[in-house]
């Protein structure tokens, strides 16, 4: 007990330094956290993914479409329980900058596949007996000011026009990690629209997604399926939806590589800071030092004090950076809410945050310690200043 | 009288390991801070540099890109008419409808698949891209399923090599020839012939139309007048106006996580360095003390202390820079949200990001030591004298 009292005494000796070296770390905590959660935001939409779901699209690239027709030779499958096809309409709302993933899909089948949207039985029935109807989610609902009954307007930039629809249910995510800042309406609404004015481009469904009875079935079903269509016009490549939305991370990962980086860079730049802290005192109580070992402390002690005080110091630091990431996630969440639609803090974060906080410590203490371990007596007395 | 600048670079030679680790994070900042201008300059020049400024493109009204756009060939040949087109050697028109789409392929080595543009070109297409050139091989024949790949698609993709397939569209492609387009955002793509590769889609319709002005200040008249034209439904754009569009978003995504990065990183260095001078300048009150005695005043000492933070953070600075340099070997090829496909670009150096890097590091070490420096100057002889 009394030696915690002299380590926190010790480590508030020089309030103006420790007090600098402690917001150093809760600077550099606060942007690891960041960092870290923004990696996770990159992977929110692989985490949200089903086992029970595979996503069929053409062999060639995404922006190549299926033939409707397919959707029966796919029901016939062995293991598929459930099948549903969309096309990502890319409708831009007012201005390009108010983003947000808008989709045409088959209604019933698709709120049968994604129980994890919530929707109340009534905005449900209307939504599903009103072709120009659509389901907006409740973060972009909040944000536009949508409430059910609006008309909204989406301007196409695949499908040239402008499309009008009317929100007939606002959806909300059954855990956080789901988006709730996306757009669905009727696929019938698009397909009948294609019909009249650009023929060729009717019947066509940019993806299927179905559901499976059982995840271990996923691989047989999908040889099954991309086989059944092999050297047709359009192949198929089938996989499941966590590896679908693992190809678009793995696109972008140089971006996530260097932000893997520059959070490591950002804890290296603070355990140098710490490390010259620490380096300081330690030289400044030199003296001090070697009185303890004259009234016979061991070098194991020292080490202890020197130790515990850096770890004092980065460990509060850490405290006031991880209660300082959660206020400031949530700024982030609502500023850039249109690159990062699912944006929190992780518990692995925090966890993460608290070893990096020991580390720091840890090593920022090494060097000094070395040095007043070994220093004798005589010498350390001797030294002045 | 003023304190000589090597009182301040002994002083710092005198406590090494500080010295160290507090320009080593300093030069840490400067890495990052350096890093991320060149990025966003390697990015903004493949994009520049990739449009010719008397070029136009014309896409599908309303579509952000060629892939999204759809132009049918009734519109294209309507285009092709325009006075405005200029002329070129042996009495051609300068001018191309390409079709442009997504081919996703598999990477070299890591098997995981990304995005490539594939660009049907007619035989106009090089000469309104001087950029591009062959650079090993030959030019695919007219109406053959060969094709040619940038440099950058050849050296990253499985079957994009020269001599090698490729499958798309139930058909091989022979890849014949490689070109190279420099820093732009050609080089990540493949080209072919347009009529052969819209049969092979099953696309009978163009992505876009691309031609050389014949007077390069006719473009505003021109886009007046195509746009409000009822037989088209197209919007034009310089080529350079058009590739710059396309990087918009990404460029600011960069710039926002640079710079913010950036700044926070800046506070940790500065804090570093305010520790650092704040300790030398209480390890030395006697020194002060005796420095003021000799007769020198609070300003020369005040300017002691300052120049050892400069110097500090010129140190770092000079380190981190170094380290930069280095980044310029290495290329970066990414998804580009607005296109959907992949763009490689690399890390680029200028002078003016040196001198930019460089003050930034002396702006860390002003900062830092600002205060401290104040409160050496600002010491009574006789006090500092006292403490030993």
């Amino acid at each position: 007990m009394r030696t915690l009292k002299l380590l926190i005494r010790n480590a508030f000796r020089h309030k103006l330094r420790t007090g600098l070296t402690i917001l150093g770390i809760t600077i550099a905590i606060l942007a690891f956290g960041m960092l870290r959660t923004m990696v996770n935001a990159w992977y929110a939409g692989v985490e949200a993914s089903s086992a029970n779901r595979l996503v069929i699209r053409n062999a060639i690239s995404l922006v190549f479409p299926l033939p409707l027709a397919y959707k029966d030779k796919i029901r016939q499958v062995n293991g598929v329980t459930l099948v549903s096809w969309g096309n990502w309409f890319g409708g831009v709302y007012i201005e390009e900058k108010n983003f947000f993933p808008n989709f045409a899909v088959d209604p019933r089948s698709f709120l049968a596949l994604y129980p994890e949207y919530i929707i109340p039985d009534l905005q449900r029935a209307t939504f599903l007996n009103d072709r120009k109807g659509a389901v907006a989610g409740k973060k972009i609902a909040e944000k536009f000011g949508w409430k059910v009954g609006d008309t909204v307007t989406l301007k196409g930039t695949i499908f040239p026009g402008n499309w009008e629809f009317t929100i007939r249910a606002i959806y909300r995510g059954k855990d956080r990690s789901v988006d709730e800042t996306q757009f669905f309406f009727h696929w019938d609404y698009l397909n009948e629209t294609m019909k009249k004015t650009a023929a060729r481009r009717a019947d066509q469904a940019g993806y299927y997604i179905i559901g499976i009875a059982n995840p271990n079935l996923a691989g047989e079903v999908s040889t099954t399926i991309d086989a059944t269509f092999k050297n047709s016009l359009a192949e198929t490549l089938t996989e499941t939806e966590k590896a679908f939305q693992m190809s678009f991370v793995s696109m972008t990962e140089a971006i996530l590589i260097a932000i893997q980086l520059v959070s490591i860079v950002i804890i290296v730049i603070i355990m140098a800071v710490v490390a010259n802290t620490m380096a300081m005192t330690a030289r400044e109580r030199i003296g001090e030092y070697a009185v303890f070992k004259t009234l016979g402390f061991g070098g194991w002690f020292i080490a202890g004090l020197i130790f515990g005080e850096s770890l004092i110091i980065s460990l509060t630091g850490t405290a006031i950076g991880i209660g300082l990431t959660f206020p400031v996630a949530a700024a982030f969440a609502d500023y850039l809410g249109t690159y990062f639609p699912i944006f929190f803090v992780e518990r692995q974060t925090v966890f993460m945050d608290i070893a990096a906080g020991t580390v720091v410590g840890l090593v920022a203490a090494l060097f000094p310690t070395w040095r007043a371990v070994r220093i004798r007596i005589a010498d350390g007395l001797r030294r002045i200043g | 009288m003023k304190v000589p600048v090597s009182y301040s670079f002994r002083n710092l030679w005198t406590r090494r390991l500080t010295t160290i680790l507090t320009a080593s994070g300093m030069a840490l900042v400067v890495f990052v801070f350096a890093a991320i201008l060149m990025l966003a300059e390697g990015l903004q020049k493949t994009l520049v540099d990739t449009g010719s400024w008397d070029n136009v493109v014309l896409i599908r009204k309303g579509s952000q890109s060629e892939v999204q756009s759809g132009i049918e060939r009734l519109q294209a040949s309507v285009i092709e008419t325009q006075p405005e087109v200029a002329v070129g050697p042996g009495g051609r028109r300068m001018l191309a409808k390409e079709v442009v789409v997504l081919i996703s392929l598999p990477k070299r080595g890591t098997d995981k698949p990304s995005n490539v543009i594939i660009r049907g070109v007619s035989e106009e297409s090089l000469a309104m891209r001087p950029q591009v050139k062959l650079v090993e091989g030959r030019l695919p024949r007219p109406s053959s399923s060969e094709i040619i790949a940038g440099e950058s698609v050849s050296r990253r993709f499985t079957g994009a090599g020269i001599g090698e397939t490729l499958r798309f569209g139930m058909r091989d492609w022979t890849v014949v020839g490689i070109f190279d387009a420099g820093n732009t955002g050609f080089s990540s793509e493949i080209w072919g012939d347009a009529d052969q590769l819209m049969q092979a889609f099953r696309r009978p319709v163009y992505s876009s139309v691309i031609f050389k002005l014949r007077d390069a200040s006719a473009f505003d008249a021109f886009k007046a007048r195509v746009e409000s034209d009822p037989r088209l439904t197209v919007e034009a754009k310089r080529e350079t106006r058009f590739y710059a569009d396309q990087s918009e978003m990404m460029a600011k995504f960069l710039r926002i996580l640079g710079m913010s990065l950036t700044i926070i990183f800046s506070l940790g260095a500065v804090i570093g360095a305010m520790i650092t001078m704040y300790a030398a300048v209480a390890n030395r009150t006697a020194e002060i003390g005796t420095l003021r005695a000799l007769g020198f005043q609070r300003r020369s000492i005040l300017g002691a202390f300052l120049m050892e933070a400069l110097l500090l953070g010129f140190i770092g600075g000079t380190v981190g820079l170094f380290f930069a340099s280095f980044l310029q070997l290495l290329t970066i090829s990414t998804l580009n949200f607005q296109t959907f496909s992949e763009l490689a670009f690399s890390f680029t150096l200028t002078v003016e990001i040196v001198w930019q890097a460089l003050l930034f590091s002396l702006i860390m070490g002003f900062v830092g030591g600002v205060l401290p420096a104040f409160r050496a100057s600002r010491m009574k002889i006789v006090d500092a004298l006292r403490t030993t």
